[in-house]
């Protein structure tokens, strides 16, 4: 990801914290996946396993934030390695949270399954908003590695489905408790999973806006889409 | 290659097309910028990229070598100093230096400091008590000396021999000081009192600074321009040039990746 400096200590510093965030990248997709799992075959065993992992994703945060603490004391980056540095900062703590939101859904589907009337929701409607989000991460994090500010603007239009999605899918749970108010309780725990899905797909977009920060030096949160197009010409 | 930003700031010094030459060696090449008044410019790059030559022109200190050549306009305040027919000497009062090893006279610390006021003023001894004491105060050194005045200047430490150095040339009151790698010689200490120095001093003059080191050009410069092989590759705001340069050869020389 990075090209030579004159100092090689300096470039293995780079490259391993450059590493370990994409080795929490991976573990947080792989706790989303399971979540989802545990969410579409209602499995107490999957969901268990995530919130068991849960304690990794926090102890990785932890490890890359004092890397970095200890890298700009030492070696005052500047231009590219600082954005890059402040960037991975900032997609850590984004990671940190989508792997929080992977355990919400994990406790959710718990929930679920004890209140007993898991079988009467539309839960496998939160399939597809559920693919969405963790497929757009795993592109993040691609396109993270690759610093590919195209595939990041891309990203960024994705996001927009989910919330499409996030938004049917609560009209249909109000129907679902209009209809049988048993099933409010059930249906409450349906809308965090919903919504820790959607957060899902903001970290992603998150992840997505520091990619081209890295390599144009443009800060395009809260900008307009025409405005990051231009940004990454 | 010349690069150049728009600048907000009123110039106080403007280079066109200046070439240098030490004999055949042609050691300045087409160099174009603005420096603006009452702010401090740094000016970076490896050794041998042009940067003390450049800074030696804005005062024509290279005169005193005859194989030294300089073409091209320097403009201050509208008068070009190359061609200016005015004594040379008035213009290094206007454009003062201050080189990397303290150079102090051998002489008192008074008298270090009132030796180029009398070139250019006729003060009664009242007056020059005062500009004394204002030079020293400016240069941050006025406490430290006060009751010793009269001792050898070379009886200070390094740092402060420095600081009496910048007094020295504050004291005839120029308009530009020119500072060569200042605190090169200096221990971190003295290195931080100098840049505090530097940054008051810009209230009142403007300050031309050549360093080898970078986080000084970053800590202390509103501009910065990166010279190479006596090219100007870019100059713009110190802000701009350390968190997103124009050029990748900036890039590459602040982030060490020069090779």
């Amino acid at each position: 990801m990075v090209d030579k400096h004159l100092s090689t200590q300096f470039d293995s510093e780079l490259n391993g914290v450059s590493a370990r965030v994409m080795e929490l990248g991976g573990l947080v997709e792989s706790q989303l996946r399971l979540a989802i799992y545990a969410l579409s075959q209602f499995s107490a065993e999957s969901a268990n396993q995530v919130i068991e992992t849960e304690f990794r994703v926090n102890t990785m945060e932890l490890d890359i934030d004092r890397e970095l603490s200890s890298i700009i004391a030492r070696r005052q980056p500047t231009a590219r390695d600082l954005r890059l540095l402040i960037a991975i900062s900032k997609t850590t703590a984004n990671l940190e949270r989508a792997g929080d939101e992977a355990a919400k859904i994990a406790r959710m589907v718990k929930s679920i399954l004890n209140s007993g009337a898991s079988r009467a929701l539309p839960s496998s409607d939160l399939r597809v908003a559920a693919d969405l989000a963790s497929g757009l991460l795993r592109k993040a994090l691609d396109a993270f590695a690759r610093l590919d500010t195209t595939a990041a603007v891309s990203i960024l239009k994705e996001d927009d489905q989910i919330d499409a999605e996030f938004d049917g899918f609560v009209r249909k749970l109000i129907t679902y408790m209009m209809e049988d108010p048993r099933t409010i309780s059930a249906s409450l725990d349906l809308l965090f999973i919903a919504k820790a899905i959607e957060r899902v797909g903001d970290h992603a977009k998150n992840i997505a806006e520091f990619i081209i920060y890295i390599v144009k030096g443009a800060d395009v949160r809260h900008s307009p889409m025409d405005q990051i197009e231009s940004a990454i010409k | 290659m010349n690069t150049q930003t728009a600048m907000l700031e009123k110039t106080k010094i403007s280079v066109s097309n200046l070439n240098f030459y030490y004999g055949k060696f042609h050691a300045l090449k087409n160099i174009n910028l603005e420096i603006p008044e009452n702010k401090v410019t740094a000016f970076i790059g490896p050794s041998g990229c042009g940067k003390s030559t450049l800074l030696r022109v804005l005062n024509r200190m290279y005169e005193l070598y005859p194989e030294q050549r300089a073409q091209g306009e320097v403009l201050l305040d509208g008068t070009n100093l190359l061609t200016s027919k005015e004594d040379v000497a008035l213009l290094r009062a206007k454009v003062g230096m201050v080189f990397q090893k303290p150079t102090p006279f051998p002489m008192s610390i008074y008298d270090n400091i009132a030796f180029g006021v009398k070139l250019f003023e006729k003060l009664n001894s009242s007056d020059m008590d005062e500009r004394v004491e204002w030079a020293l105060r400016k240069a941050a050194l006025w406490t430290e000396v006060k009751d010793k005045l009269n001792q050898s200047g070379s009886s200070l430490s390094g740092g402060q021999q420095q600081r009496l150095c910048i007094a020295r040339g504050i004291a005839i009151k120029p308009e530009v000081l020119l500072l060569d790698e200042p605190c090169s010689a200096l221990d971190p200490i003295s290195t931080a009192k100098v840049e505090e120095l530097i940054a008051e001093l810009k209230n009142d003059y403007t300050v031309v600074i050549v360093t080898h080191n970078m986080q000084q050009a970053a800590r202390c410069s509103d501009y910065t321009a990166y010279m190479y092989l006596g090219d100007l590759v870019e100059f713009g705001a110190t802000e701009e040039i350390f968190f997103k340069p124009k050029r990748q050869e900036t890039e590459d020389y602040i982030t060490g990746r020069f090779g």
